[in-house]
């Protein structure tokens, strides 16, 4: 499979990364290098393989459901949310105005 | 169940629904974070590092809402999974910090279940249709955007962001509004049995995303759209009707249905496309690298099959059967699990003070609690949730009505006092001097008055005209001011009338 | 009296231990050092001050006869991925450029509570993408490391951990964190002629690392040599109940048990990694490897680790996959970059802040991740992926049936210069041909000082081992290390 201008222009939209034509005409190549050559793993007969879930076999672990358990991971901490926001206001974060 | 048909210009139409409910699980804290879940709080305060998707935030699950969500497809008779993984969603959006949402695609916690709905309020029992749930599956909420605050700015508030959702997606074996409503509300009721989501759909905790398509009886599905973020249940009734009638106007007028996303106007009843989203749909499913499979054990999910509550189809049938209720009353006292639960404290307080089975007191307090409180709170606009009457204070009430001392008819009034001043049965009755009297000379000499001043009437009655001995009955009482024991007034009356 | 900065973490720490110098003037000696090697670019801010602060600490404790840590006055250089509370945290990217975390990482937090002090945060790779560290926005990092033939030219440092690597060879550091997705401790380690380890998966928290590629995101430790990898690696491994993927395993005394003795070991030679036009000097320094092992007491098996060719490729949909997703969160709205045109919407802010924000590579990396991904596509690419994954998992599952460690070449070749690679992204992902593998199966591998190339630039040799058998790891490590006896060090030009 290789992908075309357009192609590479859909992906970037859909990775929300504006690109201009000159560099999506460089991409182009680029992309289909390296896609030619991870096509090679379509040679690996796979016959009964399931999938890789967890690298080191393992389970997922619950927690309980306490608040703020940890400070590290509960809430109240709306100074450290919004410390780097480039734009908060009144407790807020900013963003261009949606209309939906 | 009858069969709902559309007519339309070229003949007649089906309706073919699902429903995809998100409900919010109850739990204390979110689903990969520790902050808390409570409605209403400042913006933002309910954000921790993880919700927010601060660089190198990782997730971690929390037990009670896999735990809610395997109760409640226990509840709807579902297979459980016992292997399960989370998935990531992408796209991007201002509600969503990480830009993807931790959801489960391809192996959601619980599988297949079934929900039993009635059409027949009178008789729940009879109307029966059972709609296939395709699976339950757990995932994280996003945040809210305030668009009215600021003339060029959206406000994000991230509090709802992570709270645990359970996503239940129904067959599309929905044929009516009124099948779609039904199916809803008595999905609300099961939860709440459940006690895995509180049902409170002015707050966002339950909504629905209504999938909508039309076809010619017998002919294969439609293409259908899906209206988002339906938050009533009459909203969805409506929905229904006015997305059929959309669609099947469209098609009669020669035009095709677009799968899309759309939105419901509450005020013009009619739904609206949404922003279109041209490559929103693809997004890039995969299996979240930050979680491990969900592996349940049979001992966590016995734990969680043990500690489900009578759930309201079979507590129905046991009103009906072992309490000896009407099948209309054994409805009503179970379509939320709040009234099932007052009936029952009313029904133990009262049997309690009765010394009597429930099963020989359940008809009254029934009665009393849908025909007398039920009304009474109407009127004021409360439920019974805020009652000022308490089911302990409806079992004293029942309990002088039971043991003779005051009438069904004073009860009313006893029962309008209490609302208004909340102090207790007897203790209005006994200020009040409503107690009703037995004593039989007192009552003798009403009645004497009465067959005195209605001499004709008398004649008339032992000329065969029974039919007055009501009349005189009446009279009487009405002398006693209604505080005498009816017993005693019937007895007397015939002793006198011969 | 002694060079400070050419001691080991192991004699910082019983220097200061035993009062032979204080803490405070090793900070200052390394801090000293770290101003004047700004030539080599490998910091991204200096902390002069946080590194002064953990010391006086140290000094007043060991004054006042409390219990000093594991790592008590060792300064150290902290990989800019790690998020620091307080202090810049960048990921080499213009897209967190000003990003102060109000958080520390899991495994930063261990190290400054083991009585560890920061220098500064060190130069990378962005978002850890690259084998050069070309990629990052702050400048290449330049390798301390020259070609013998009187040549000027700037050689790479390897990558992503570039920083790390020039820096502790430089001696601007004794040791340093680095993260590891597809050999990015051990490929620069090799570049420089240092050690490191990536340890099991699940070892260190990946908690408060910016995360490139989840599945096989590990850190690690930099250093000069296997006691100071052990010692720094005690400190920054544990059970961390904010990571779901975390070990719930007692972290073992790795320092205390190192034995360089291999007697009793089989030590397995991968007949795949023998790649046809293997580098003359690697091949010879693995033949070396093969004789100090076997001269140590190791018993030299031949395994086969037959999806080895499938590995690179694997790789290149599994962690740009896993990437695209993880780098969805840098969109302007709630940190660093924001790239707002007049008149743009949300979406547009999106795309212009993500095409402003990330570099090249970075993009390449996201796109593919995302083709691999999409509708269509899914199966094609990122779940026969997986599937050949698992293979690659079993295939070192079926060796360790027959070996106790693998014995391989960290890298295909020694160091390049900068600029060689970069119009070629394929020739550069190749260099972690040897690496990648253990990093699919999630093994702990280290990489060892093993020689000088005949153009005098250092060349490594790979340690694999079984899951949590890091210390089969170390102990063949510090076997090739004994009798490598490497002392060369790059010749101070900056």
């Amino acid at each position: 499979m290789s992908v075309d201008t357009a192609t590479v222009a859909r992906i970037a939209s859909l990775a929300r990364i504006k690109v201009s034509e000159s560099e999506l005409e460089a991409m182009v190549p680029e992309l289909n290098g390296i896609l030619a050559w991870v096509e090679q793993l379509g040679e690996v007969d796979v016959t009964g393989v399931e999938p890789m879930t967890a690298v080191i076999p393992n389970t997922l672990r619950l927690r309980d459901d306490v608040i703020n358990a940890d400070p590290l991971t509960g809430g109240d901490v709306r100074d450290a949310v919004l410390a780097n926001a480039p734009a908060a206001e009144h407790g807020f974060f900013g963003v261009p105005k949606v209309i939906e | 169940m009858s069969e709902y048909r559309i007519q339309g210009m070229t003949g007649e139409w089906e309706v073919v629904v699902g429903l995809e409910v998100h409900a919010q699980v109850t739990s204390n804290s979110k689903l990969f974070s520790g902050a808390a879940t409570a409605f209403g709080a400042e913006p933002n305060t309910q954000v921790s590092l993880v919700d927010a998707a601060m660089p190198g935030m990782l997730p971690v699950p929390n037990r009670e809402c896999i735990r809610q969500a395997v109760r409640t497809g226990l509840a709807i008779n579902a297979q459980i999974n016992k292997w399960s993984r989370f998935d990531r969603k992408n796209y991007f959006y201002a509600d969503l910090p990480q830009g993807y949402q931790i959801s489960q695609l391809y192996h959601p916690l619980v599988g297949e279940g079934e929900i039993e709905i009635s059409l027949d309020d009178k008789n729940p029992e009879a109307d029966v249709k059972r709609i296939g749930i395709e699976r339950i599956h757990v995932e994280q909420d996003a945040g809210k955007l305030m668009h009215d605050q600021h003339p060029t700015m959206s406000y994000v508030d991230l509090n709802r962001s992570g709270v645990a959702l359970m996503e239940i997606v129904s067959r599309p074996d929905i044929r009516s509004p009124a099948e779609a409503g039904a199916y809803l509300a008595k999905l609300r009721t099961i939860l709440r049995y459940v006690g895995s989501c509180d049902g409170n759909m002015d707050q966002g905790s339950m909504r629905a995303d209504v999938n909508v398509s039309v076809r010619r009886p017998g002919e294969p599905f439609g293409t259908r759209t899906e209206t988002k973020n339906v938050n009533s249940v009459r909203f969805v009734m409506a929905v229904v009707e006015s997305e059929a009638r959309r669609q099947i106007d469209l098609i009669e007028d020669g035009g095709t249905v677009v799968q899309e996303t759309r939105l419901y106007d509450p005020d013009k009843n009619e739904t609206r496309s949404m922003r279109s989203k041209e490559d929103a749909h693809d997004y890039r499913y995969f299996p979240d690298p930050d979680l491990l499979p969900l592996v349940l054990d049979d001992a966590f999910i016995e734990e969680c099959r043990a500690s489900l509550p009578e759930l309201p189809d079979a507590k129905r049938h046991r009103y009906e059967n072992a309490l000896g209720l009407a099948p209309y009353a054994a409805g009503v006292l179970t379509a939320d699990v709040e009234t099932a639960r007052w009936f029952e404290a009313l029904l133990a307080a009262a049997a309690a003070k009765a010394g009597k089975p429930e099963a020989e007191l359940a008809k009254q307090a029934s009665n009393w609690l849908i025909s007398e409180l039920f009304g009474a709170l109407n009127k004021l606009g409360k439920g019974l949730a805020d009652s000022p009457v308490t089911a302990e204070g409806g079992a004293e009430l029942l309990a002088l009505i039971a043991d003779g001392t005051i009438s069904g008819s004073i009860a009313k009034q006893v029962l309008e006092k209490m609302l208004e001043t909340g102090d207790g049965a007897a203790a209005i009755v006994e200020r009040e001097g409503l107690k009703q009297t037995s004593d039989t000379g007192a009552i003798e000499a009403a009645i004497d008055k009465v067959l005195a001043d209605n001499a004709a009437k008398v004649e008339e009655y032992k000329g065969g005209k029974e039919a007055l001995f009501g009349f005189f009955v009446g009279q009487t009482m009405k002398a006693m001011q209604g505080k005498s024991n009816p017993q005693v007034v019937n007895e007397l009356l015939r002793k006198k009338l011969g | 009296m002694t060079n400070l900065t050419d001691l080991t973490v192991a004699a910082i720490r019983d220097g200061v231990a035993a009062g032979t110098f204080s803490a405070v003037e090793v900070a200052e000696a390394f801090n000293a050092r770290v101003a004047a090697a700004q030539a080599l670019n490998a910091f991204i801010v200096t902390t002069p001050e946080a590194a002064l602060d953990a010391a006086r600490k140290v000094d007043a404790d060991r004054a006042a006869g409390n219990a000093l840590g594991k790592l008590a006055g060792v300064p150290i250089g902290m990989k800019d991925l790690f998020a620091t509370k307080g202090v810049q945290t960048t990921a080499a990217s213009h897209m967190l450029e000003g990003f102060t975390p109000q958080y520390e990482s899991t495994v930063s937090q261990k190290l400054w509570d083991a009585g560890a002090g920061m220098l500064g945060k060190l130069n990378l790779d962005q978002f850890a993408m690259g084998s050069s560290n070309e990629t990052s926005y702050f400048g290449n990092v330049i390798s301390p490391w020259r070609r013998n033939d009187g040549s000027t030219a700037a050689m790479a440092p390897g990558g992503s951990s570039g920083g790390s690597s020039a820096a502790i060879a430089a001696r601007l550091c004794p040791a340093a964190t680095g993260t590891d997705t597809g050999g990015s401790i051990r490929q620069p380690a090799a570049f420089t002629g240092i050690s490191g380890i990536k340890p099991t998966y699940g070892r260190c928290s990946r908690w408060g690392i910016v995360a490139f590629a989840s599945s096989l995101d590990q850190a690690g430790p930099m250093a000069r040599d296997v006691r100071d990898c052990a010692i720094m690696l005690e400190a920054m491994a544990g059970f961390d109940p904010k990571d779901s993927t975390s070990l719930d395993m007692a972290v073992p005394n790795w320092e205390a048990s190192l034995n360089a003795d291999m007697k009793g070991k089989k030590v397995g030679i991968p007949r795949e990694y023998r790649v046809d036009g293997l580098d003359a000097d690697v091949a010879k320094s693995w033949d070396d490897g093969i004789a100090w092992l076997k001269d140590a007491g190791a018993e030299i098996v031949e395994i086969s680790l037959p999806h080895t060719k499938y590995a690179l490729p694997a790789y290149y949909i599994i962690a740009p996959a896993e990437a695209s997703s993880n780098l969805a969160r840098y969109d302007g709205v709630r940190y660093g970059l924001r790239d707002l045109p007049d008149g743009a919407n949300l979406q547009e802010m999106y795309a212009a802040t993500r095409a402003a924000g990330f570099g090249a590579e970075v993009k390449r990396r996201i796109l593919i991740g995302t083709y691999v991904l999409s509708a269509g596509f899914y199966d094609a690419y990122y779940t026969q992926a997986q599937k050949v994954r698992a293979l690659i998992a079993r295939d070192f599952e079926l060796a360790f049936q027959h070996c106790d460690v693998i014995l391989a070449p960290t890298a295909p070749t020694a160091a390049f210069g900068l600029g060689e690679k970069t119009a070629d992204p394929l020739a550069m992902y190749l260099n972690d041909v040897f690496a990648v593998p253990a990093s699919l199966a999630g093994l702990p591998a280290m990489s060892v000082p093993a020689g000088l190339n005949r153009e005098g630039l250092p060349l490594g040799l790979q340690i694999v081992g079984r899951p949590f058998d890091e210390q089969g790891v170390l102990n063949a490590g510090l076997a090739i290390e004994a009798r490598a006896q490497f002392s060369a060090k790059p010749e101070q030009w900056w």
